[in-house]
């Protein structure tokens, strides 16, 4: 039978109904056809999990580069584009063109610019740039410092249903920063900013959301006053939420000890209680997805004194490692981890994905959560090896991609 | 047998020990009797190649570095480089590539980036030493700074010294701040709040924005240079006010102990953290001191970084 392929003897994780189910998937025509118990038809191609888990394929919300292989060696079958591109994604036409680059293997979802060249002033042609392919609108790398364009965009937004992402650190007192201020900033002579920077920009941006009833998602938290903040907003019923890297729940700033320039990031690495505070918020459910930030740069970027090298982390193919972390210190339970790494943020982006279901499109990630292997930056399938995580052993390796029921790995 | 100084560079205070520290100040004594000598000149590090490699503009250390250099016998060769020509990293690794191809048998390196002594350290075969990276270290300066205070006190431990001025973008304050207290000094710095770093307690100092109440009992007081940037209404409103909350007069130094030492590690603002009056001081200064102090500090540095690349017994 052509077009088909089936999976037997897994662990199916379904993150909607929060179970852990051993059986088989079929696939057919792309999409989902059976799952469960079932007697697999004779002569299709079936491969045999031996028992690993097999759940939806992971949505990561907010990557700067398009990295197949790194998504692929990731288990990540759809990616949202941030508009920091080169040129920035601020036009209809740039939208289409992004959107079609990963076909038919991972899918691109191109978020659109919030303002023209991400300069933070003039409003993109959002509208054109929907009807292109965008499924939401991002202010970029860096915050609207002007508030009544921050005011405007969410209102336009909202008029438009699209989701608005925002990156929240106070540009004022970010400004030249590339560390958290606080003891190790101090003794290494770094330029930093308070961490309340993150705190105000999201104390700003929950009013002007309140006011204009747009939603808002903000990319990627990292303080616990942050995280207070977008934890009330919820309790009020407002449309808020945020994500957070594998980087800000396992590393603090001690990481940026010996000037490493892979632990340049952006928002910087905060303090431990911090990190603290954001494994408690992905317990309580403050926190509603965990995204890789994936941002490969090579030596020319990175291999520089500290201050003046570039922010970012090659994260895409360790995000599943490093997230299950969670799982094994019982800070979650799988299903809620498979949620936060597929269900959520394609609801939040309205895409397809992050589903079992009967008729999805089959993407779907296999994996091993319990095969260790040792990250090294210099074996890395991504185009750069840029990770603070370098040498550190890790468990829950991918075995197979599947995007739209085909095999990438 | 373990080494008196184990260290193969010299990047910063930060990872020495105390005695570590003394070590280096007892071997930069016999240079100090040798500089104030006729005849100024030492063989030891006949044949080899000093570079010095100076990203930002100096030209008081640049000059100690290579009068060291050259009094110890070295090839000294300096390296200018303006800030605007070189601003990125991969140049500054290729430079540091080049030198070392070049068989550098030592590199001092001064650069306008903290963390970047470290990172060309990290990536040439010979010794190298840091004179200054960023706001990160100086550690040179703080080594002649505590042979000073030692000289004129008979002792760093148990003193009250008070550093003042722009301690957030001074690698002169926390290389200070690290040999001072490791030495058993007790350290407090002045700044007003807009240049205090923070958490600087957590380094093992008390932190004052009063300057007459840090400077009271003080034994040495430590005067930092201000640069004319941060006078522009960013961090500071005028050059005026400065010196009216935290220059040093004759009146201010009255509130340190009696025979109190005033240091700067240059160049000086005078009337703006210092006043004529007070640098000038016959007795209580000890300023010029302080550059007599960085040569042989200097040559000291020198010579240990080097004693391994010279087959010098129990070194090699």
């Amino acid at each position: 039978m052509t077009g088909s392929l089936a999976i037997r003897n897994a662990k199916l994780v379904d993150p909607i109904a929060g179970t852990v189910t051993e059986g088989n998937i079929l696939i057919r025509d792309r999409n989902i056809a059976m799952v469960g118990n079932f007697d697999i038809p004779a002569g299709i191609e079936t491969i045999d999990a031996r028992g690993a888990f097999l759940a939806p394929g992971l949505v990561d919300l907010g990557i700067f580069a398009i990295d197949m292989p790194a998504f692929t060696a990731g288990g990540i079958t759809r990616a949202a584009l941030m508009p920091d591109q080169s040129p920035p994604l601020d036009h209809a036409a740039l939208v289409q063109r992004a959107a079609q680059a990963g076909k038919p293997d991972v899918w691109i979802h191109p978020l659109a610019a919030a303002t023209k060249g991400l300069a933070g002033a003039e409003l993109a042609e959002i509208g054109l740039m929907k009807a292109g392919g965008a499924c939401a609108v991002a202010t970029g790398r860096s915050w609207i410092a002007d508030s009544g364009v921050m005011h405007r965009l969410l209102a336009y937004a909202h008029s438009l249903d699209l989701l608005v992402i925002a990156h929240a650190e106070d540009g004022g007192l970010a400004a030249g920063a590339v560390a958290t201020e606080g003891e190790i900033a101090t003794r290494m002579g770094l330029p930093a900013a308070p961490a309340i920077a993150e705190e105000m920009a999201v104390a700003r941006d929950i009013m002007l959301a309140k006011q204009s009833g747009a939603r808002i998602h903000f990319r990627q938290l990292s303080t616990a006053g942050a995280f207070d903040l977008v934890r009330d907003a919820k309790r009020r019923g407002l449309p808020v939420s945020c994500g957070i890297s594998p980087a800000h729940l396992l590393l603090s700033d001690l990481a940026v000890g010996g000037f490493r320039t892979f632990a340049r990031l952006s928002p910087p690495l905060r303090c431990e209680d911090d990190r603290k505070a954001a494994i408690a918020a992905i317990a309580d459910g403050t926190i509603d997805l965990i995204c890789s930030s994936h941002d490969p740069k090579g030596p020319e970027a990175k291999r520089l004194p500290f201050a003046d090298a570039e922010p970012g982390m090659s994260g895409a193919e360790t995000l599943l490692a490093l997230s299950l972390v969670l799982v094994r210190d019982n800070v979650i339970e799988l299903p809620r981890l498979m949620a936060l790494l597929s269900t959520t943020p394609a609801r939040l982006l309205g895409i397809a994905g992050g589903t079992l279901a009967v008729g999805a499109e089959a993407d779907l990630v296999l994996f091993d959560p319990d095969k260790p292997w040792r990250i090294d930056s210099d074996e890395m399938a991504s185009r750069a090896g840029n990770t603070p995580f370098d040498g550190l052993p890790v468990q829950g390796k991918v075995l197979r991609t599947i995007k739209g029921g085909i095999l990438l790995s | 047998m373990s080494l008196p100084f184990p260290h193969r560079h010299l990047t910063g205070i930060y990872g020495l020990q105390p005695h570590e520290i003394l070590f280096l100040l007892d071997e930069a004594e016999q240079w100090i009797t040798l500089n104030r000598s006729t005849n100024k000149h030492d063989d030891r590090l006949s044949g080899l190649t000093l570079i010095n490699a100076f990203f930002e503009n100096s030209t008081r250390t640049l000059l100690s570095f290579e009068i060291a250099g050259k009094r110890l016998g070295a090839d000294v060769v300096n390296m200018q480089v303006s800030a605007s020509s070189v601003k990125k990293g991969e140049t500054l690794i290729d430079t540091a590539m080049t030198l070392n191809a070049m068989h550098a048998d030592m590199i001092v390196i001064r650069h306008q980036s903290s963390g970047a002594v470290q990172l060309i350290a990290d990536k040439v075969d010979c010794p190298v030493l840091n004179a200054g990276d960023g706001r990160h270290e100086h550690p040179t300066q703080a080594l002649l700074d505590a042979l000073t205070i030692r000289r004129r006190k008979g002792r760093v431990a148990g003193l009250i010294v008070t550093i003042c001025g722009d301690i957030l973008h001074s690698r002169v304050a926390r290389s200070n701040i690290l040999a001072l207290t490791a030495l058993g000094a007790e350290v407090r710095v002045v700044a007003p709040p807009t240049l205090m770093p923070a958490a600087i307690d957590r380094l093992g100092v008390i932190p004052f924005t009063d300057f007459d109440t840090g400077l009271d009992g003080t034994d040495v007081v430590m005067m930092l240079r201000l640069q004319n940037e941060r006078m522009d209404g960013a961090f500071l409103p005028s050059p005026r006010e400065f010196h009216a909350l935290y220059g040093l007069t004759p009146e201010r130094l009255e509130r340190a102990a009696p025979d109190a030492l005033v240091m700067h590690p240059g160049p000086m603002n005078r009337g703006v953290e210092i006043t004529s009056s007070v640098a000038d001081h016959p007795t209580r200064s000890a300023i010029t001191e302080q550059v007599e102090m960085g040569v042989a500090v200097r040559m000291a540095c020198l010579d240990v970084l080097t004693r391994h690349r010279r087959g010098i017994e129990g070194w090699a």
